[in-house]
C-alpha cells in the first residue's frame, strides 16, 4: 500500500488520539492485531501494532503483570471512541503518572518492526531487555507519530503488578508549595510512583497526591514515612488500598487521563518542564485550569480556544504540545534550526515522498 | 579483524593537520609525537592496536567544535575517545585519524536536587558523577563494572548498562539531555532538564550510536536518592536449569530485585581459588539483591528464600548485615580478575531471553569442548545479559583467532534463540562483522541512513558498527 501510494497516507490505529492534523487515504493498522509472544518470566511481550491495549492488559493481568508506564487513555479528553492500540500508543510515546519513577513508553519499548515511506520493511531492537546492537531506532520510531514509518509490530518490557497502592494526600497547598513538597518526595528514598497536584479538583481544592505501590507492609511503611517527611507542608491523609476516591486506582486513572478537562471546552496543552520552573510557567499561562503530574515536570493546561500558549510561556527548558484544539499554531514545539535540520533530514531519508502522516509534526 | 587501509593523502598532510589543530588548542592539547600517540593505540580490547595520526584533548565544547570543523574541512577521520575502556574496540584508532579524547573535560556544570539532575562534561568518570552527589544522598544509577575509569562520554556512546539495570535501566533511561558537536562543527542542544522529547526522540538515537553521529561534550543525567539499604541472598543449585527456573519464579512472584547475578561452575571454581569468598561448589550460583528499609528487605528476602528453598538448593545464605553482604558480593566482583589469573580472556555480552538460559549454557559447554577452550559464565540473569569469558593464550599462535571464532558462534547462538549480539558493551569492531547475523540489509541501511544525516562524509568513527563491505561505498564517497 505504501509502495503503491499516489498521495499521502493517514495512519490510523484505534483512532483515539487525533493529535496534530494530516490528510490522505487512511492506512488502517487494525488487521495487524494479536499477541505473538508473551513470556511472563522474561517480562516481555510481542504483538502486532494494531493490537488493542485492552487486550494486552487483560493477558498481562492474568499473569499479574502490567504495562508499567501506565499509558494514558485519551478518549475522554479528546472525545474519541474506538480501541486504543499498541501502535498508536508507541507512535505517540504515551505514558502516565508512573513515568516519573519507571520511565516513559519509550523506555519500555524493546523492539519494532515498521515499514518506511518507500515500503522497506525494517526491524530494530528485539525482545530482550538489554540490547545495544546498532543504532536505537526503537526510540526514534517511538513518538514519531507515524512520520518515519508505519509500525507493524512492537515488543515491550512489562513489569509485575503490585499487591496494593497507597496514596498520601495533602490539601490546600499553593502551586509553589506543592512543587516543593513533590520535589521533597521525589528526592527521598521512598519511590513514589505518582506525584500530582491539582490547584482545583473534584476531590477538594487544592489537592496534592502521592502514590506508593508494592507489597502491603511496604506501602504502609513508605506512606507513613512520606507523611512524616511532608509534615512541614501540613497533615497528610493516607489511603491504603482504597477502592474509591482520589487514592483508588480509579482516582489515579483520573489523573492519568486528565479527565478533569474532558467536559470543559477549550484547548488542551501538555507542557514538559523542569519541576522547579513549573509554577512560574503556570503563572504566565493565564489558563482556565491546570494540573501538575510527574512532580511538576508535566503540566496540563486548559486554555481559551485559539490561543498561542507558547507566546505566553516564552523561552523555557522544555516543550509544549497542543493536544486538543484548533489554535493556528504548530502542534509540536518548533525546534531550534540545528535540530530542525536533523529532523528534516531524518524525515527525508525515511519518507522521501513525504507521504506518511504528512505535516503532522511540522 | 580487518580495518580499512589508511588514507595516504591524509597521512601525507600530518604536519599541516597538526598545525591547524594547534592554532585552536593549547600546545599541550595536541599530541603528535609517535612516542606519545602510542598511548592512544588501543582501548580495553587490547588485541588490536594502531597508533593514530595524532590525538587532541580539548577542554570544552568550543574547542571540540573547532577541532571537528578543521578535520571536516581537511577530510580527516576522527575517532572520539572517552576513557578507553571499551571492550568492543569502540575507540580503536586508524592510522589516518585524529583521536579526540574528552579526558580533560570532567567538570560538574550544575547540580540540581530539586529537579534531580546533574549536568557534567562528558569526560567525567561514571563513578565520580555519583561522587559529586552522594554526600546529599543521591547517586547516578547506571553502574558498568568499569565505572571507576569509564567516562560518561563512552557510557553514552555505548548506552552502557551495569548490574543494577533490572530496576534502574541503562544509560538511555537516565540521560535527559546532551550538548553535541556534529562533524562539521555545529553545536546542537538536545533535550534538557525536562523529560521526553518534544519532537523526534533524537536523544534516543544519539545514545548508543558509538561516537558515529557526533561528539557529546556535556550531558544532563538523572540522579536518584539512594535506597535506605540493600542486601543480597546467595543460592547454589545443581543445575543451571533449576537456577533459571528460580529466576523466573522470583520475577513471576511480583518481586523486582535490583540485581540477579549468575555464575556457573568454572567461574565459581576460578573465583574461589582467587578470592576465597566461601562459595559452594555447584553448577549454578545466584546472587539476588533487594532494596528498601530493613523490614522491607527482610520481607522481600523471605519471599525469595521461600521460592529458592522449593528448588532444593545446595546452599541458601542470607546476608544479615553489611559484612555478610560484602562477602556474598566478593566473589562476583572478583570474577573477571579471577578468570584473568588463569589466562587471557575475551568477554562477550550477548543477551538472550531468560527462558533460553539452560539451553544456551548447555550449548556453550558443548562448544567449549569442540573448540578446546575453557569458558566461564557470569552474568546479569534478570535481564538475560550473558557474559561468557572465553579463556585463551594470547602468546599461542592461532589461539586468539580460535577464541574469536568460538565467541562468534556463541553470539550467533544468542541471536538464534531470540536475543542479540551485544547487551551493553556495544558493537565496535568486535561484533561489527556479525551484524548481518542479527540484521537484514534493509535494517542496516536504515541505521546507516541516520549516519548519513549527522555525518554525510562518514568521517566519525566510520569503520565501526557496520560490516566494512556494507559501509564501503559510503566511507569511500
Amino acid at each position: 500500500m505504501i509502495t503503491g501510494a499516489n498521495g499521502t497516507l493517514r495512519i490510523k490505529g484505534g483512532g483515539t488520539r487525533p493529535i496534530g492534523q494530516c490528510d490522505g487515504d487512511e492506512l488502517n493498522t487494525s488487521a495487524m492485531s494479536g499477541i505473538s509472544l508473551y513470556e511472563p518470566g522474561a517480562l516481555t511481550i510481542v504483538a502486532g501494532a494494531g493490537t488493542p491495549i485492552a487486550e494486552v492488559e487483560k493477558v498481562l493481568a492474568a499473569e499479574n503483570q502490567r504495562l508499567a508506564f501506565e499509558p494514558m487513555d485519551h478518549r475522554a479528553l479528546l472525545g474519541t471512541k474506538g480501541a486504543p492500540t499498541l501502535g498508536g500508543m508507541a507512535a505517540a510515546n504515551v505514558s502516565g503518572p508512573r513515568r516519573i519513577s519507571v520511565g516513559a513508553c519509550r523506555d519500555f519499548m524493546l523492539g519494532v518492526r515498521f515499514v518506511d515511506g518507500q515500503g522497506n520493511i525494517v526491524k530494530n531492537g528485539g525482545r530482550v531487555m538489554k540490547n545495544v546492537t546498532g543504532y536505537d531506532l526503537v526510540k526514534l520510531l517511538t513518538g514519531s507519530y507515524g512520520t518515519l514509518g508505519v509500525l507493524t509490530e512492537v515488543s515491550l518490557k512489562v513489569l509485575p503488578n503490585v499487591e496494593t497502592i497507597g496514596t498520601v494526600m495533602l490539601y490546600g497547598l499553593t502551586d509553589t508549595k506543592a512543587i516543593e513538597a513533590m520535589s521533597a518526595v521525589l528526592g527521598s528514598p521512598f519511590e513514589a510512583t505518582g506525584v500530582a497536584h491539582f490547584p482545583k479538583s473534584k476531590f477538594g481544592d487544592p489537592l496534592t497526591m502521592i502514590r506508593v505501590e508494592g507489597f502491603e507492609t511496604s506501602v504502609t511503611y513508605r506512606a507513613e514515612k512520606l507523611r512524616d517527611l511532608l509534615k512541614p507542608f501540613g497533615d497528610a491523609e493516607i489511603q491504603i488500598g482504597a477502592t474509591e476516591g482520589p487514592g483508588s486506582p480509579e482516582g489515579w486513572s483520573w489523573v492519568r487521563d486528565v479527565t478533569a478537562f474532558a467536559e470543559h471546552p477549550g484547548d488542551v496543552w501538555r507542557i514538559s518542564a523542569k519541576p522547579s520552573e513549573a509554577a512560574n510557567l503556570v503563572a504566565k499561562m493565564e489558563a482556565n485550569a491546570v494540573q501538575y503530574d510527574w512532580g511538576g515536570g508535566l503540566i496540563w493546561a486548559l486554555t481559551d480556544e485559539g490561543r498561542d500558549l507558547r507566546a505566553a510561556l516564552g523561552d523555557f527548558d522544555g516543550h509544549a504540545t497542543l493536544i486538543r484544539g484548533k489554535a493556528d499554531v504548530p502542534t509540536f514545539q518548533p525546534e531550534v534550526p540545528a535540530l530542525a535540520a536533523i529532523t528534516a533530514g531524518l524525515r527525508a531519508k525515511f519518507d522521501p515522498r513525504g507521504i506518511l502522516n504528512s505535516g503532522i509534526m511540522s | 579483524m580487518e580495518m580499512p587501509a589508511p588514507d595516504a593523502n591524509v597521512m601525507s598532510r600530518k604536519a599541516q593537520i597538526v598545525e591547524r589543530l594547534s592554532e585552536v588548542l593549547p600546545r599541550d592539547a595536541v599530541i603528535s609525537d609517535e612516542s606519545e600517540t602510542r598511548a592512544y593505540e588501543c582501548d580495553a580490547l587490547t588485541a588490536y592496536k594502531c597508533p593514530p595520526l595524532c590525538a587532541v584533548l580539548p577542554a570544552n565544547t568550543k574547542e571540540v567544535a573547532d577541532v571537528l570543523r578543521i578535520c571536516h574541512e581537511m577530510g580527516v577521520p576522527v575517532v572520539p575517545r572517552g576513557s578507553g575502556t571499551s571492550l568492543a574496540g569502540g575507540a580503536l584508532p586508524t592510522a589516518d585519524c585524529v583521536i579526540l579524547g574528552v579526558a580533560k573535560m570532567n567538570d560538574v556544570i550544575e547540580t540540581n536536587y530539586d529537579d534531580r539532575y546533574i549536568r557534567v562534561q562528558t569526560g567525567r568518570t561514571n563513578l565520580s558523577v555519583t561522587g559529586a552527589v552522594e554526600t546529599n544522598g543521591f547517586f547516578y544509577a547506571p553502574d558498568p563494572s568499569s565505572q571507576l575509569a569509564c567516562a560518561i562520554a563512552g557510557n553514552i556512546a555505548m548506552n552502557s548498562g551495569g548490574a543494577h539495570c533490572l530496576k534502574y535501566g541503562v544509560t538511555t533511561n537516565n540521560l535527559m539531555g546532551v550538548t553535541m558537536v556534529l562533524m562539521d562543527g555545529t553545536i546542537v542542544e538536545i533535550g534538557g532538564a525536562h523529560l521526553d522529547a518534544g519532537g523526534l526522540d533524537i536523544l534516543g538515537v544519539i545514545c548508543g550510536s558509538e561516537g558515529q553521529l557526533g561528539v557529546v561534550t556535556e550531558a544532563t543525567l538523572r540522579i536518584l536518592h539512594k535506597p535506605e539499604g540493600a542486601r543480597p541472598v546467595l543460592m547454589g543449585y545443581d543445575s543451571s536449569e533449576v537456577a533459571g527456573q528460580v529466576v523466573t519464579d522470583i520475577i513471576k512472584a511480583g518481586i523486582l530485585p535490583v540485581a540477579i547475578e549468575f555464575m556457573d561452575r568454572p567461574c565459581i571454581e576460578a573465583t574461589e581459588a582467587f578470592a576465597k569468598a566461601g562459595y559452594p561448589m555447584c553448577e549454578a550460583l545466584l546472587i539476588v539483591e533487594v532494596e528498601g528499609s530493613d523490614a522491607e528487605i527482610d520481607a522481600q528476602l523471605k519471599l525469595i528464600m521461600d521460592i529458592a528453598a522449593k528448588h532444593n538448593p545446595v546452599e541458601l545464605r542470607e546476608a544479615k548485615d553489611a559484612d555478610e553482604a560484602g562477602r556474598i558480593w566478593l566473589g562476583r566482583k572478583s570474577a573477571f580478575g579471577a578468570m584473568g589469573q588463569i589466562n587471557d580472556y575475551m568477554c562477550l555480552d550477548g543477551t538472550i531471553p531468560v527462558s533460553s538460559l539452560p539451553f544456551v549454557l548447555k550449548r556453550i559447554g558443548e562448544m567449549s569442548k569442540e573448540f578446546g577452550l575453557d569458558v566461564g559464565n557470569v552474568f546479569h540473569a534478570g535481564d538475560g545479559n550473558m557474559h561468557p569469558l572465553i579463556l585463551f593464550d594470547a602468546n599461542k599462535p592461532g589461539d586468539l583467532e580460535l577464541c574469536e571464532d568460538f565467541g562468534a558462534e556463541i553470539l550467533k547462538l544468542c541471536v538464534e534463540v531470540g536475543g542479540c549480539l551485544t547487551g551493553e558493551h556495544g558493537v565496535g569492531i568486535e561484533k561489527r562483522d556479525l551484524m548481518n547475523v542479527q540484521y537484514d540489509p534493509a535494517d542496516l541501511e536504515a541505521q546507516m541512513a541516520i549516519k548519513d544525516i549527522f555525518d554525510p562524509a562518514w568521517l566519525l568513527n566510520a569503520a565501526k558498527v557496520f560490516p566494512l563491505n556494507t559501509s564501503e561505498a559510503r566511507r569511500a564517497a
